[in-house]
């Protein structure tokens, strides 16, 4: 069963993009380890052979429910204004969104 | 007075002219202020917005418009909708004072049949606990006991409804959010079949699971808002487009006739003594009122556990990637991209969501995948095969909604103690069907017990009918949590 490593934690909360302090880290690793020992039995649960249920209606037209259609029309349709839409926006310069730079060395 | 009233009541005396509706919200609104402060049911009240309302209403009535079949009946709303204009949080410091530019469909359903939104109701940080102990703001108290917790994660929502706080409420249940706090409190709650209720304007937690449903005090106000909300919508691709039979007509039926099925792997396990002693005698009054009572299984009911608390952290990992510091809510600056990211996240999400986004992606990383995630979902297909079987000899499952009545604030000392507490209401979410918990009955402490009952796929009316037999024979009647009344 999958104990976990220090290392292991930091690199599922990087691949999360959470920063974990380091107290947090320690108690992820022993809580995880915990809840992963409990659940992870499943892993080892034989289901050759079964389908994987994605969603609980079928997005097709095969499935148990009225079929759906998940694509409309791909038609211009009224949305929020942009100043609506940007009302809740931290960090704003006009239309746009202010963001630190992506490459290293530039401003923002 | 009329804070007790029922949903159809009110509208009923509103519509009549008995009352106006600025009367009833006003009403509600002096007792939420005089009794809140102690419960702590909402984190967000727009008086000023439901009396605007209420006064629309009534010059409706006056200028003899037509009234919807909610007009005046005030609400409350968990505060995972999406309100226009009014602060939603869904309990969590990365979206504190967040106002948004749009309204959820359930929410706009519900204003256009008239009801007046008093709003926004504790919860667990984005739907993610079962005792409301995880709301990032404040604690929540049972109304029929203090020192114990609502249940969760629509805590706030259920002790509103059950402290007379509101008429009635919107939850979401994405693995017994409406129908645990239901339990939990003494008032009936439903989680309607998958694509029933639309889901645009719901703050995604795991998108294959969520569903928006209502909470109220006897199963006629419940079925009156299931009503309301239910309906396709092409904002949501899952939106079923199917007919929403006459909920209401179900009601009186009576349990003659029924094949109510009894799971074994329900009642096999740890249940509380007094818990079993109440749906003991929920089974012999639908027995009593000519209902058939069969046993049923459903053999992979142990693997709905493990199932649930995989798919659902790894579909919340991902939905919860959107806050990102960048678009809207809580941004901690920084001088580059991933640690800001990094360090917003860190600072916005609280101890149990931060676990879930962990856990979902740790199933989800390169190489796990197969053996978690689809793992999880091939078992998802094994416990809906058991459902399709049982519902072979039966029309609706009697299960106890929770192994326990309410417990004590502080008590689910672990994560995984948390976890467990889920235990009989997580299949039915897995599974897609309709679920509901009816009260049926105080234990001799004088805390509610909830009988859950399950459904085939867009059977809620066999549900409503089940349910208001076991209101009528082992309900709450009258009686109210004793602080609150």
């Amino acid at each position: 069963m999958p104990t976990l490593t220090r290392k292991e934690v930091e690199e599922i909360a990087l691949l999360a993009r959470l920063h974990l302090e380091s107290d947090e880290l320690e108690r992820m690793q022993s809580e995880l380890g915990v809840i992963l020992d409990h659940f992870g039995t499943i892993a080892a649960i034989d289901a050759t052979g079964i389908p994987a249920m994605t969603h609980a209606v079928a997005m097709d037209h095969a499935g148990p429910f009225v079929s759906l259609g998940v694509l409309r029309p791909d038609e211009p349709q009224p949305s929020l204004p942009v100043d609506e839409a940007l009302r809740g926006t931290p960090k704003r310069d006009g239309d746009l969104i202010v963001v630190p730079a992506i490459i290293p060395g530039a401003k923002e | 007075m009329s804070e007790w009233w029922s949903v159809v009541e009110t509208a009923r005396r509103i519509a009549d002219g008995e009352v106006t509706a600025f009367r009833v919200v006003e009403d509600m609104l002096v007792r939420i202020t005089r009794v809140d402060r102690d419960l702590g049911a909402y984190l967000e009240i727009d008086g000023d917005g439901a009396r605007t309302a209420a006064n629309e209403i009534d010059r409706k009535r006056k200028a003899g418009e037509k009234l919807g079949p909610l007009a005046g009946v005030p609400i409350a709303l968990k505060d995972n909708l999406v309100t226009k204009g009014i602060v939603t949080t869904a309990g969590s410091k990365i979206l504190a004072g967040w106002v948004p530019p749009y309204e959820g469909t359930a929410v706009e359903k519900l204003r256009a049949a008239g009801a007046v939104i008093l709003g926004k109701t504790n919860l667990d940080e984005f739907g993610m606990g079962s005792s409301t102990e995880r709301s990032a703001f404040k604690k929540t108290k049972n109304p029929w006991d203090s020192s114990r917790v609502p249940g969760g994660s629509s805590g706030g929502s259920a002790a509103a409804v059950a402290a007379g706080l509101c008429a009635a409420s919107l939850g979401t249940d994405t693995g017994g959010s409406i129908r645990q706090p239901a339990a939990f409190s003494g008032v009936v709650g439903i989680k309607p079949t998958y694509g029933r209720v639309s889901r645009w304007g719901v703050v995604a937690f795991a998108s294959s699971l969520d569903q928006v449903g209502p909470l109220a005090r006897t199963v006629g106000d419940a079925a009156l808002i299931l009503q309301t909300i239910c309906g396709h919508d092409p904002r949501d691709a899952t939106s079923l487009d199917v007919p929403v039979p006459d909920f209401s007509a179900a009601l009186a039926a009576g349990a003659r006739g029924l094949r109510v099925g009894l799971p074994k792997e329900y009642f096999a396990g740890e249940l509380e003594e007094h818990v079993r002693a109440a749906l003991d005698r929920t089974i012999a009054a639908l027995r009593d009122q000519g209902a058939e009572i069969v046993e049923v299984s459903l053999p992979h009911t142990h693997l709905a556990l493990p199932a649930y608390y995989i798919v659902a952290p790894a579909e919340a990992s991902s939905n919860l990637a959107r806050y990102d510091g960048i678009r809207y809510g809580l941004r901690v600056e920084a001088p580059d991209l991933l640690t800001q990211y990094s360090k917003t996240r860190g600072a916005g999400f609280g101890p149990e969501v931060k676990r879930r986004i962990m856990l979902g992606t740790y199933a989800l990383r390169s190489g796990y995948y197969d053996a978690y995630y689809k793992k999880a979902q091939q078992i998802r297909t094994l416990i809906k095969r058991d459902f399709d079987a049982a519902f072979e000899s039966c029309d609706v499952l009697l299960t106890p909604t929770t192994p326990t009545t309410a417990f004590r604030f502080g008590a689910k000392a672990t994560p995984l103690d948390m976890y467990l507490a889920d235990v009989f209401t997580l299949s039915c979410n897995l599974a897609g069907l309709p679920g509901m918990s009816v009260p049926c009955g105080l234990t001799p402490e004088g805390l509610p017990v909830g009988a859950q009952l399950l459904g085939k796929p867009l059977d809620e009316v066999t549900l409503l009918r089940a349910g208001a037999a076991i209101e009528a024979a082992v309900g709450l009647g009258d009686r109210r949590p004793g602080g609150f009344a």
